[in-house]
């Protein structure tokens, strides 16, 4: 079949982009490398809903990620994606960076974000006792927030297949044969995406490929920019942590980025990082030393504190940065094709609003993108988050069905009905970190000590095993 | 919620140490122990290998069958064993909420012993970077795997570590098929040997990379390498394998005791007890390897009957915590309990524990109270690191109980 668009990658921004075209009368495919959908730099991140404040004013960034906010916000209430509106401050530790706080506020109001507000050192010791000794005063900005980034990714893709599109993990595209709109051909004049599963015949492609959208921009037969891997290495400490940071702590952004902050997650734990370094391998998602020294240096600057307690997890995520700053999305009608690169550092907060800007590009193009009558609601992810009810702490949910009150996980306390949810949803788990994502097992302080074996014999069976399962 | 449900004493955590307070009081009260696995019985229960029940049982055992031994005797004591259900958090001074398939509720009690053990410190905590591939566990988890599950683990193994667990690891690997290439610690070679006693000689043919550190891990889908340093030369070696043991590096399963804001010992993490095992907190004790980082399961369990005086106690006239403090002198890293009456009960088996970052063969140990030495012995047993060191505590019996602190240390 020759589908009306294929998106290219099920990463935040593939998959918003997927969720919106399936939810017209358009037949959708969303075509993954991967085996699963989130695998990519959407699932390694920061996991901060930003309000945008310090974006560069009058950037398609600037805008998308503002409106982004917005939507993943109510899109998050309707779904259940966990958020926690913790706030931030931005803290300065010298006369310099005392001076840029400013600027930074005038910033934020040209990016049309008014609460900001410039607090003194005590005010700032007031929000995080704990912070180091130093501090100099400080930036509120209580609209930040934190997300649960997995959740955020599958929601979409699920949204999306119960929509109608197809979701075809596995199949990485290797080269292209960009169609001529010719309706003579087999495939009507579409483009082909030749992928390692067989090829995929499309009318319209959107390149939503991340770290590898240059490549298939390429393959279109484009030079127009370059991605550069940049590792960002984190640290998660351990829950006990968390009454440490009752917010999220920002340094003063530089021209390297948005520099290492220290956050709660919204699993419970804590966050120091990340690192930036330019790479080349644009597959080396891996920790390295120096980035491991580095961070606990800046730990050691701004929280001392936080450095006595356990590390629960350490690992690298790869933004996809591009040599000009700002995303670049553009749409050729004579290719019927569409770019979404570039998007760096903010993708988690404005995928919904790229895809919203995609649609809109299309729409001018002729496509029609009108929303169809018969959508399936969306859908309602489990919580995954300590701020809300979770399945072990619900009475009711346990005295309707007993799985629920059978913890698993000990150290995230999850339960076995949990995991048989996830291994039966619309959109199940491809391997052991896919299970991960979905429930948190074994992401806990102890990494598998007491589950590891139980949770990949889940895995393993697609269904929790009795023994497992124990009386529940 | 309301308070659930009330008993004179509530157990957490049903490994030895717990099983084994819950046999020995269950005759003269109301005992519930409060466990999260499907059944009782802790670590040994995982641990399918021989080296349980000497000092306790009087018999080498298999774990699973000393897990079940201890299961049994409480049981039979009269016992109540709730399975499959977790203490998640304090909702009163003795009062905690448990999720289990029959609901979540609340267990009051007159008195609460912690007996939640330790973990061993997995990669993440060890702050080993490289990439994140398939392969890489801690002891507890390869067992899980081996024993409980009967799962492949791979052909060629690098253990991380050089403490007695390291050896119960590369005895589980062999029996999974899988070769230990190297064993990495960062201890001298000789002492790592030294602490290999009771496993049986033939493991001894792995190699021991002594003074070294893993310092990466390396392979995308399954661990390909993992990168060896010298910590004298800084000389670093790649050694193939497919499978990375992170072993002992013990610490704590203390998060009930810190949510309670139990005193805690900087050493071992875990909550700081007098010679009876009382924490601070009155009516709330702690015994087995909660205390002290990690000793075998036999005087995990020793631990569970000595701390049953003291529970009567509280029960009969409310005792609390007393003592003089007792701290440790590098290279000692911790002494368990950390507090001492003069003259008044001492700790199980009269000894105390302590753990030690170097090997002294024949040491002398000292007390020193105010500076001044209040005892001295010497040991037949060397101080080796990696295993429990167990010191006589009559070298406290001089203690003056109106004067400071009571430091111990170490004399070659
Ligand atoms: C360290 C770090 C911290 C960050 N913090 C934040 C934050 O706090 N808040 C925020 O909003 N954003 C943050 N970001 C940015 C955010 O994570 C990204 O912008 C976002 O995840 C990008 O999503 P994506 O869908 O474009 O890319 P990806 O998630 O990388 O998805 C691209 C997908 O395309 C697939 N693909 C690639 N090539 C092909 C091919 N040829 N064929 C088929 N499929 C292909 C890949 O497998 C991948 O799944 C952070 C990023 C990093 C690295
Ligand atoms: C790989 C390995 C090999 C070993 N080999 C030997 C050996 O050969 N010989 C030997 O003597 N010793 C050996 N040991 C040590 C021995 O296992 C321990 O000394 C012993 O298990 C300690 O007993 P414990 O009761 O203190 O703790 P554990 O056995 O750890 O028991 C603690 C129990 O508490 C439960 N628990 C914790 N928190 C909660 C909660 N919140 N709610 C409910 N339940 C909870 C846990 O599930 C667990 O069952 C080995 C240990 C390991 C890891």
């Amino acid at each position: 079949m020759t589908y009306d668009v294929a998106v290219i990658g099920a990463g935040i921004v593939g998959s918003a982009i997927a969720r919106g075209l399936a939810g017209s009368e358009l037949s959708v495919a969303l075509v993954e490398a991967r085996s699963d959908v989130g695998d990519g730099t959407s699932k390694a991140n920061t996991a901060i809903l930003h309000t945008g404040f310090d974006a560069s004013p009058g950037t398609l960034e600037s805008r998308l990620v503002a409106r982004g906010y917005h939507l993943l916000g109510e899109y998050a209430e309707a779904t259940g994606i966990p958020v926690e509106r913790t706030g931030a401050v931005l803290v300065a530790w010298n006369d310099e960076e005392l001076a840029v706080l400013p600027g930074l506020k005038e910033k934020a109001e040209a990016n049309g974000y008014h609460a900001c507000a410039i607090v003194d050192a005590d005010e700032v010791y007031g929000l995080v006792p704990a912070l180091a000794p130093g501090a100099r005063g400080g930036l509120r900005v209580p609209g930040e927030a934190i997300i649960c980034t997995w959740t955020t990714n599958l929601a979409l893709a699920t949204d999306a297949r119960r929509r109608g599109a197809a979701l075809l993990t596995d199949h990485r595209v290797e080269s292209v044969t960009v169609g001529d709109g010719s309706r003579a051909a087999v495939t009507e004049g579409a483009t082909v995406l030749h992928t390692t599963r067989g090829d995929i015949a499309a009318t319209w492609v959107v390149n939503a490929a991340g770290l590898g959208a240059d490549q298939l921009d390429a393959a279109f037969g484009h030079r127009r920019f370059t991605v550069t891997p940049r590792r960002g290495e984190l640290f998660v400490f351990d829950k006990l942590a968390r009454p440490m940071v009752p917010l999220i702590v920002l340094p003063v952004p530089s021209s390297r980025g948005k520099g290492v902050l220290v956050s709660p997650t919204i699993y419970g734990n804590v966050m120091l990082g990340p690192t930036a370094e330019d790479l080349t391998d644009r597959t080396a998602t891996g920790t390295s030393e120096a980035g491991f020294e580095f961070l606990w240096e800046k730990g050691r600057a701004l929280m001392p504190q936080l450095l006595e307690e356990e590390v629960t997890a350490s690992y690298a995520g790869l933004r996809a940065a591009i040599d000009r700053p700002d995303y670049l999305v553009d749409l050729d009608p004579d290719q019927r094709y569409v770019l979404v690169g570039g998007i760096r550092s903010t993708g988690l907060t404005s995928g919904m609003a790229v895809a919203e800007h995609v649609l809109e590009l299309l729409t001018e193009a002729g496509l029609d993108c009108s929303p169809r009558a018969d959508l399936p609601p969306p859908p309602r992810m489990p919580n995954l988050g300590e701020a809300g009810i979770r399945p072990y702490q619900d009475d009711a949910r346990i005295a309707a069905d007993p799985a629920y009150g059978t913890v698993v996980c000990f150290c995230e306390r999850v339960t076995a009905g949990e995991i048989r949810d996830a291994l039966a949803s619309n959109l199940p788990p491809a391997d052991l970190d896919g299970l991960r994502r979905r429930t948190r097992a074994m992401n806990g302080r102890c990494q598998g000590f007491y589950c590891g074996a139980a949770v990949t014999a889940c895995l393993e069976q697609g269904a929790v095993p009795e023994e497992v399962a124990g009386r529940g | 919620m309301a308070e659930d449900r009330h008993v004179a004493v509530l157990v957490v955590g049903g490994g030895p140490s717990g099983l084994a307070c819950a046999a020995s009081l269950a005759g003269s009260c109301e005992v519930l122990v409060v466990e999260r696995e499907q059944r009782a019985g802790g670590i040994p229960r995982h641990s399918d290998h021989t080296g349980y029940g000497l000092r306790d049982r009087r018999r080498l055992m298999r774990g699973p069958a000393y897990a079940e031994a201890w299961r049994t005797a409480a049981l039979d004591a009269g016992a109540e064993l709730l399975e499959g259900a977790m203490v998640t958090g304090w909702t009163g001074d003795r009062e905690v909420s448990v999720t289990s398939p029959a609901g979540r509720f609340r267990v009051g009690a007159d008195a609460v012993v912690l007996a939640t053990g330790v973990r061993e410190r997995p990669r993440s905590a060890r702050r080993i970077p490289g990439d994140r591939p398939d392969g890489v566990l801690t002891t507890g988890q390869l067992q899980n795997l081996v024993h409980l599950r009967h799962h492949e683990v791979g052909h060629a193994a690098v253990v991380v570590g050089g403490e007695l667990v390291s050896w119960s690891a590369v005895l589980t690997l062999r029996e999974a098929g899988c070769r230990t290439v190297a064993m990495v610690t960062p201890y001298a070679k000789a002492e790592a040997y030294a602490l290999f006693r009771w496993a049986g000689r033939a493991a001894l043919r792995v190699p021991v990379v002594g003074h070294s550190d893993v310092v990466r891990i390396e392979g995308r889908v399954r661990v390909r390498s993992v990168v060896v340093r010298d910590r004298a030369t800084g000389a670093e070696t790649t050694v193939a394998c497919d499978t990375v043991v992170t072993t002992g590096d013990w610490i704590p399963d203390h998060e009930l005791a810190r949510s309670r804001g139990l005193e805690l010992d900087p050493g071992t993490r875990g909550p700081a007890v007098d010679a009876a095992l009382r924490t601070d907190a009155p009516g709330v004790f702690a015994v087995g390897n909660l205390l002290h980082p990690a000793d075998t399961a036999d005087v995990a369990a020793l631990d569970g009957a000595h701390v049953v005086a003291a529970v009567r106690d509280w029960l009969d006239r409310g005792g609390t915590r007393r003592g003089v403090r007792i701290a440790a002198e590098p290279p000692l890293r911790w002494v368990s309990p950390q507090y001492v009456e003069p003259g008044g009960e001492p700790p199980a088996r009269e000894r105390l524990l302590s753990w030690t970052d170097t090997l002294v063969r024949r040491p002398v140990v000292e007390a020193l109270q105010d500076g001044r030495v209040v005892g001295r012995c010497r040991t037949w047993w060397p101080a080796a690191p990696g295993r429990v060191f167990r010191i006589p505590s009559g070298i406290l019996d001089d203690v003056d109980a109106t004067r400071g602190e009571v430091t111990v240390r170490l004399r070659a």
